[in-house]
């Protein structure tokens, strides 16, 4: 044994017995830390329970319904796809404590947050001029947040073609009652697949607003005799929500 | 507005097209930057050093002791950006717990041990172990007491003994060219391998990282030597440095190279995110990439060296032009590291806004800290030259 | 808590501890009733239907404390304008970060949505990947969790995020995302945006379910993920998502 140290060089003996009692004490500390500190498995169980353990602040429609009978109202109305805390924020305190008030806003804006007109919103959603549609005035003073009904009963056109009359409604072409494009046959109400509504089926129909010896004033005019060459104004335009250059 | 957060507000300010909520906050400082930039360093230098012993290139003998401490130096801080850059530095420890082995940055803490410790510090040892032993019999008590401990109280003087060391030393410096290499190599992996980041993405990244720290390695031991020898009263011995420059002239052409490889690539392939790239190079990276990067820190210091060996230059000019070169490819070199952290995160991942850096001054993440930072290896430095001075070798049997 | 009482105590003692402690916690709240191998979660968004009213973000933010501040969210809305010359313009909905404001004219404006963006839960999520110290997992129903006692707040997975859904957690200094609402999904309730959204743009669901909301949404509409290219594999899909979005 003796002879093999000698063997080795004084200098690499030196080193290598410093390495060694490094690597010992590495070795050493790390036998002495705790095993669960160096278990992912045990530190990701922990952060679940953590995770889970997290208190729940919205309570769910469900909840609702067992106290307020406004939730029976709702659930056959325009908003019965809205949950409660929707508009009245996080419930589960309220639940718990009815100390704790919900969220109760009444102003304008708190339904103009979805129904103010944005041409970014998906066509056909229900939208709002806010300065033409009674400016001032409270929603809820003629619609029901829990049953929302447009203030007439929905008639005529709109009853089938709601999407095309929330679109027109906030287009440049909203003064214009469908009528005045399209003729009905009462016996479209009956079987409107079979009897058509009527729809303008040249370019001078359009003409009598835009065309340039129009004597509508305010409207957008072109040259019929140039303009748009072979093809049908609503080839190209939607009338019922036109392009508004 | 809280006031904590005002800072943010003050960067939303600044921020143009459309970002990502989540990437108003800047995530990566300036101490990120000098992170890459120190490890360069100690690559560099090492790099450098092994020149000597494996390559043999013996007009760089003088500066192969300084370069070694050089990296050694820069090696200590290396770490330090990075740990005081962390949300909970106190929690470090665990990535030796727990390290996440699919993670670049896990692999962090073994691949500086194992430089730190089995590279640079058993190279140094090797090197200077008999000069220890020697310089105890004229050292005053405490010194000698710390010489020896050094020495690890080795003993051996015998001529057997010294040629182990020298065999050693070339074993080491075998093992520690790939290490180096490895190093930087891999401080560019932490940046190339995040696919979600086309600024960063590239396979070229870690190789244009070696190579710049190669240059940056062998331009501050150029510049040490050319400052520290007239310290001393000594005289530069001008074939050194000037066998210096040509390494370092080679490494900057094939650093450019490599920069111009990865430019025009992108240019060329023109991928979805060039748009934004391009925006990002012309409006927020001009100055630093454009100008100090590419044109000071790389086409000025060509050019500089390119006149040297041109034309016939006296020595007094010749050590102006190389000093200034030096200084100019580390301005350089700092403004690379700094254009990839930063400019890869000047842009939204969106690839529809840029947003801005903004650097405070006191602080930890601050200036005045990144200036202590970068002047600390300097300080250590100072102190490894007082206990292991590199310049009182005895005459090494392997050379002569 | 381990960790603060094993540097606080005696090393010994607290070695015992931590083993007896770690073994006691877990037994006692772990979820009786829930099996977390039998669920992957996954979550459908209709940009179709989203009306860019901001109730998710809101909603998120109460229910999971997050910072007010609107450099923090787990769920955000992104309001796409494509022009008439073909220029995008994407803002945010919190008027707080929005630098543009209303300065794009309706006239030149050729298309216009909303799309709603969270964290994608991916299933080969880079975060997960680059985390040094394994903080950031995959649990095994799907969903990507931060460990926020362990995370180091190095901020790579926040770089390695394709989607920009990390963000530093400021109270605590470690990274945060969305967790799909894990402490209700375990419950079985709702995400909180899901729940609140008032024209179900975002269905919730398990992906291995044979018949639920999701899956009727997964077959009833061409789907797209965000940034497919990075193969992230995301577990939130869109229905009528637009080639500009990203």
């Amino acid at each position: 044994m003796k002879r093999l140290l000698q063997k080795i060089p004084d200098s690499l003996l030196r080193v290598g017995s410093v390495f060694i009692v490094f690597i010992t004490v590495v070795l050493l500390i790390r036998s002495l830390i705790p095993a669960s500190l160096k278990n992912s498995e045990e530190h990701r169980n922990a952060t679940v329970e953590r995770e889970v353990a997290h208190p729940v602040k919205h309570a769910g429609s469900e909840v609702c319904a067992d106290c307020h009978e406004q939730y029976e109202l709702k659930k056959t109305g325009y908003h019965k796809n809205l949950a409660c805390e929707t508009c009245h924020g996080a419930a589960q305190a309220h639940s718990e404590d009815q100390e704790i008030k919900p969220v109760l806003n009444r102003k304008r804006e708190a339904c103009t947050l979805c129904h103010l007109f944005n041409p970014s919103r998906p066509t056909g959603f229900p939208q709002i001029n806010p300065v033409v549609h009674n400016p001032g005035k409270q929603c809820i003073t003629c619609h029901n947040p829990h049953d929302p009904k447009p203030p007439r009963v929905p008639k005529d056109c709109q009853a089938c073609h709601e999407q095309i009359e929330r679109t027109k409604a906030v287009s440049p072409h909203v003064q214009l009652d469908c009528t005045t494009c399209h003729t009905v046959n009462e016996q479209h109400k009956i079987t409107p697949r079979v009897v058509k509504a009527n729809i303008p089926n040249d370019r001078t129909f359009c003409g009598k607003c835009h065309a340039n010896d129009s004597k509508i004033k305010e409207t957008p005019k072109v040259d019929l005799s140039t303009h748009g060459e072979k093809y049908l104004c609503w080839e190209c335009h939607y009338p019922h929500m036109p392009e508004v250059n | 507005m809280n006031p904590a957060n005002e800072h943010l507000y003050e960067m939303l300010r600044q921020v143009s097209g459309y970002i990502y909520p989540n990437e108003v906050e800047f995530h990566w400082s300036i101490l990120i930057v000098v992170y890459p930039y120190l490890t360069g360093l100690v690559a560099g230098a090492f790099i450098l050093a092994s020149l000597v012993k494996v390559f043999k290139v013996k007009q760089l003998q003088p500066v192969y002791r300084l370069s070694m401490l050089t990296a050694l130096s820069f090696m200590i801080i290396a770490p330090l950006p990075l740990q005081m850059h962390l949300g909970h530095w106190e929690r470090s420890y665990e990535i030796f717990l727990t390290p996440n082995f699919t993670s670049a940055m896990a692999m962090f803490g073994f691949v500086y041990a194992w430089y730190l410790m089995v590279v640079l510090l058993l190279e140094i040892w090797f090197t200077y172990r008999r000069d220890l032993i020697r310089w105890t019999d004229t050292d005053k008590p405490v010194m000698r007491f710390v010489h020896r401990a050094l020495a690890l109280f080795s003993k051996d003087t015998s001529e057997e003994g010294e040629k182990f060391d020298m065999k050693a030393v070339k074993f080491i410096t075998i093992i520690g060219i790939p290490s180096a290499f490895l190093l930087h190599g891999y401080v560019g992996f932490i940046f190339g391998s995040i696919k979600a980041n086309p600024w960063w993405s590239s396979v070229l990244i870690p190789i244009v990282f070696l190579f710049s720290a190669i240059v940056s390695g062998i331009a501050m031991v150029m510049l040490l030597y050319m400052v520290v020898t007239p310290l001393r009263g000594q005289k530069i011995e001008m074939v050194c440095v000037d066998k210096m420059a040509s390494f370092l002239f080679v490494a900057v052409v094939i650093d450019f190279s490599l920069e111009m490889l990865d430019f025009i690539h992108r240019l060329y392939e023109s991928e979805e995110s060039i748009k934004i790239l391009s925006d990002l190079v012309m409006n927020k990276l001009f100055i630093s990439l454009g100008i100090v990067q590419v044109l000071l820190g790389m086409i000025v210091p060509l050019a500089l060296i390119l006149f040297i060996k041109l034309f016939r230059v006296d020595e007094e000019l010749r050590k102006l032009f190389y000093f200034l070169g030096a200084i100019l490819i580390q301005i350089g070199i700092f403004a690379t590291r700094w254009n990839v952290v930063m400019g890869g995160q000047m842009f939204s991942k969106s690839f529809r806004g840029l947003t801005v850096y903004k650097m405070d001054i006191t602080g930890i993440e601050g200036l005045l800290m990144t200036l202590i930072l970068l002047l600390m290896p300097f300080a250590i430095l100072w102190v490894l030259i007082k206990v292991l001075p590199p310049w009182d070798a005895s005459p090494s049997p392997s050379l002569h | 808590m381990e960790r603060r009482r094993f540097f606080g105590k005696g090393f010994t003692l607290l070695a015992q501890y931590g083993l007896i402690s770690s073994v006691f916690k877990r037994a006692s709240a772990e979820p009786k009733d829930y099996d977390a191998s039998k669920h992957y979660y996954g979550m459908g968004i209709q940009v179709n239907k989203c009306i860019g009213c901001g109730k998710c973000m809101e909603a998120c933010k109460e229910e999971n404390g997050v910072s007010k501040e609107p450099f923090y969210f787990r769920t955000w809305v992104e309001r796409y304008s494509i022009k008439k010359d073909g220029e995008v313009i994407v803002q945010s909905i919190d008027p707080r970060i929005d630098t543009l404001g209303n300065t794009v004219s309706e006239k030149d404006v050729m298309r216009s949505f909303f799309v709603p963006k969270l964290c994608n839960q991916c299933d080969h999520p880079p975060c997960v990947q680059v985390c040094p110290v394994g903080a950031t997992f995959k649990t095994d129903d799907g969903v990507i969790l931060v460990d926020s006692e362990r995370c180091i707040g190095c901020r790579y997975c926040i770089q390695a995020c394709p989607y920009g859904a990390r963000y530093l957690n400021p109270e605590t200094s470690t990274a945060d995302k969305c967790t799909f609402c894990y402490h209700r999904i375990t419950k079985g309730m709702l995400p909180a945006c899901v729940e609140v959204c008032p024209t179900q743009a975002r269905i919730f669901g398990d992906t291995r379910s044979t018949a639920s909301p999701l899956t009727r949404f997964k077959r009833m509409f061409k789907l797209h993920v965000l940034k497919p290219s990075l193969n992230t594999d995301p577990k939130v899909q869109y229905a009528d998502l637009d080639g500009e979005v990203r």
